[in-house]
């Protein structure tokens, strides 16, 4: 009996051990891959160590910071009516909404609230500004999958909402309109009637996109099924905006948040997609384009009339206290959370910007993945270096 | 182009004796023309402007009546910049990869001809002289990837060799049907087979073999494809994952001899398939073994050359990138089985009719 145990026992160990060997053999080393600071998927300076094993990420860190500009900080050495010129420049793509919710916290704390025509010019602004951002979301998911051509029609078509954009406020990319209390101007002559034509020409961009983009088979076997985050995952890490829709949770401060803005008097539907993959993201913010062509198509033909300005002293001088004030920007939540000791200027501004939390799913999201997936998961997720950094 | 030189190389039909010197520089001229006019071609036709067109824009315009001048503005450019060679480059393999890559390309050319006698060499394994030069272009990026030690380059030379050996066997299984409808590896014969052929007894138009070998055209065309490196196949340049893969680290001259092989290629690949597709130089009407298709010839096959690069870039402008493994699967798992198929169902309606 003992004969035949040993032998036996002998005959697993020596297994184990040629197995160990094998396998000591067949490991691979790892290879560290910076994906940025400097490289052509992150249009920005966003930098993500992935550790890879062969193709597949092992890990993956998004690494912030190279393009922080110290805007809270800078907040507070400027007046009131100043910070909006600096914060237009934290969503560069969509830089008239980052105004929006600055101003009402601002005209929280005033008690101040601007008169109706001027609250219905600024939501109309800023669904605009959604359509200029996530138009051109639209066109570069398929420039980081390697279609070249949809982000041509999406800087053709954008280019017309800038300049009905530029028509109001002057301004392309940094309008800096949004005052306390109310709009700097009022709407130029013809303005409504332009919009309406641009408003086709985007509707059409948006029908362009189906065919090319979401119909395409190559682009359906890239992303359906890829980068999929669960409701409660993506909940946990704070995800906002279409993101978080796209994972199936109804949520859209439009219509739940109930600001200063008049969304609650539109006739428009929040779109979820049940799958919470990178097809689902893209197919949300189509749908979302569309829906604020709508929405603007409704505001500009229930524009009130009156003054765009309410009563507010030449000097801004905001009472103490504090506010915050959060609204669904193109990215996802932006929020201003806004201390004032009764000065010229805040003495604290805190920014929740939407991409610094949709980012940071990345570590979870991303590990398994290959490196391909990683490319199009992280332009699915859209986000703006500046929404990352401030 | 080559319309010299089949004549040059049977010196009873030229009146003139020429020395070798003279015979090799004329043959070297008319090597370069073959290989650089088709290429400037394409990229002037459809990188700056069909592109141009598809994408809303104008494309150049300053350079030359339409931007024609634009690619020897570039040529220029190129010729200017620093040659950066990375530190930890092996050296000797960094700067020989592009012209590996461009000899496969020149002597893909050899076998295509332009006319009747309108040929550089006439060799009865022409098909299959032309499928094993083409796959020495692998070596060479497997080289600039290697060489470049650079992660991205590496990632990318990998998934070129990858890609490229998959798609090799599409490519060739494609090629055989043609090859057996004509009965010749020959690629004069296989030209001679079609504007002879006849369709259900009638010749009036010859018998191209697009009309048979359509799956066979179509495969060869995605092959072609991805041996170009080119969208929807581009992984292993793919600017927005590993910047631009093996090329990363070329500047310059090397750069442009990359880019100038890889339309040179796109050029080739489309006059080979203009050749076993659709009749090569030949069209239908005149009698194919006329002194004319020396002179009209290399005119006719550029133009067939437009039309099928014409597809290929259409293919290039419009879809995204495969993953790799999706583009494996679509090698081993569509291609390869359609195309052996296609071999089959050839042969036997070659022994039935």
């Amino acid at each position: 009996m003992t004969a035949l145990g040993d032998t036996r026992q002998l005959a697993y160990i020596a297994g184990q051990a040629s197995d160990a060997r094998v396998n000591v053999e067949l490991e691979t080393e790892g290879m560290t891959l910076n994906i940025g600071p400097q490289h052509p998927a992150t249009h920005g300076t966003l930098r993500v160590i992935v550790k890879l094993d062969g193709e597949r990420v092992v890990a993956a860190e998004p690494v912030m910071g190279y393009m922080h500009r110290g805007y809270e900080k800078l907040s507070e050495v400027r007046t009131y009516p100043q910070v909006t010129t600096l914060v237009n420049r934290i969503d560069w793509l969509g830089s008239f909404a980052n105004e929006v919710p600055f101003i009402l916290a601002a005209e929280r704390l005033m008690d101040v609230e601007a008169p109706p025509r001027a609250q219905w010019i600024r939501t109309a602004l800023f669904e605009l500004s959604r359509i200029a951002n996530v138009v051109l979301f639209l066109g570069d998911m398929g420039v980081q999958l390697g279609a070249v051509t949809p982000v041509f029609f999406a800087f053709r078509d954008r280019e017309f909402v800038l300049n009905q954009i530029e028509a109001v406020t002057g301004g392309r990319f940094h309008p800096n309109f949004d005052r306390i209390g109310g709009l700097k101007d009022d709407l130029p002559k013809g303005w409504i009637e332009e919009t309406k034509g641009v408003l086709g020409r985007i509707r059409t961009f948006c029908d362009e996109m189906e065919d090319l983009v979401t119909g395409n088979e190559i682009f359906q076997a890239r992303t359906r099924g890829i980068g999929v985050i669960p409701a409660d995952v993506g909940l946990s890490y704070g995800l906002s905006g279409a993101n978080i829709r796209a994972s199936g949770v109804d949520w859209d401060l439009r219509r739940d948040g109930g600001v200063g803005l008049v969304h609650d008097q539109l006739d428009w539907k929040v779109w979820t997609h049940p799958d919470g993959d990178s097809f689902a993201r893209y197919w949300v913010r189509l749908q979302e384009v569309r829906e604020a062509c709508d929405m603007v198509d409704q505001l500009l033909d229930g524009i009130p009339s009156g003054p765009v300005m309410a009563k507010v002293p030449r000097i801004i001088k905001v009472p103490a206290g504090e506010a915050y004030v959060e609204t669904e920007n193109p990215l996802g939540v932006m929020g201003y959370y806004v201390v004032s000791k009764g000065d010229l200027v805040p003495y604290r501004v805190k920014i929740r910007s939407a991409s610094f939390n949709n980012i940071s799913i990345t570590p979870w999201l991303l590990e398994g993945t290959y490196v391909p997936d990683v490319i199009s998961i992280l332009a699915s997720l859209y986000f703006i270096l500046g929404d990352i950094d401030r | 182009m080559g319309s010299v030189m089949g004549s040059m190389t049977d010196t009873l039909t030229l009146a003139v004796e020429l020395a070798w010197w003279q015979q090799t520089g004329i043959r070297a001229v008319v090597g370069l023309l073959a290989v650089l006019l088709p290429a400037g071609t394409l990229v002037y036709l459809f990188l700056f402007k069909m592109m141009s067109f598809m994408q809303s824009r104008l494309g150049p315009m300053e350079a030359g009546p339409y931007g024609s001048l634009q690619l020897l503005a570039e040529v220029g450019k190129f010729l200017q910049k620093e040659d950066i060679l990375p530190r930890k480059a092996d050296r000797v393999v960094f700067k020989a990869a592009p012209f590996v890559v461009l000899i496969s390309t020149f002597l893909l050319v050899l076998v295509i001809p332009a006319g009747p006698d309108a040929w550089f060499i006439d060799v009865d394994t022409g098909i299959f002289l032309a499928l094993a030069v083409s796959s020495i272009s692998v070596i060479g990026i497997l080289m600039a990837g290697w060489a470049s030690s650079s992660k991205y380059s590496l990632l990318g030379g990998l998934r070129a060799a990858g890609q490229l050996v998959a798609y090799e066997l599409p490519l060739v299984l494609a090629v055989m049907g043609v090859v057996i409808q004509a009965g010749t590896l020959n690629v004069q014969d296989i030209v001679m087979s079609q504007a002879n052929g006849e369709i259900f007894g009638w010749g009036g138009i010859g018998n191209p073999f697009i009309l048979t070998q359509f799956v066979g055209f179509a495969i060869f065309l995605v092959a072609v494809q991805a041996e170009l490196t080119q969208p929807p196949f581009d992984m292993p340049v793919a600017e927005s994952e590993i910047v631009t893969g093996y090329l990363t680290e070329y500047t310059g001259l090397r750069f442009l001899l990359f880019f100038i092989g890889e339309f040179a290629t796109a050029g080739i690949f489309a006059a080979l398939a203009a050749t076993l597709f659709l009749g090569g130089w030949y069209v239908p009407g005149l009698d194919p073994t006329s002194d004319l298709f020396n002179v009209i010839g290399p005119a006719i096959l550029l133009g067939k050359v437009i039309l099928v690069a014409f597809l290929i870039f259409w293919f290039r402008f419009t879809y995204p990138r495969f993953r790799e493994d999706q583009l494996q699967q679509l090698a081993w798992k569509v291609l390869i089985p359609l195309s052996l198929a296609n071999i089959v169902l050839t042969g036997v309606l070659k022994v039935v009719f």
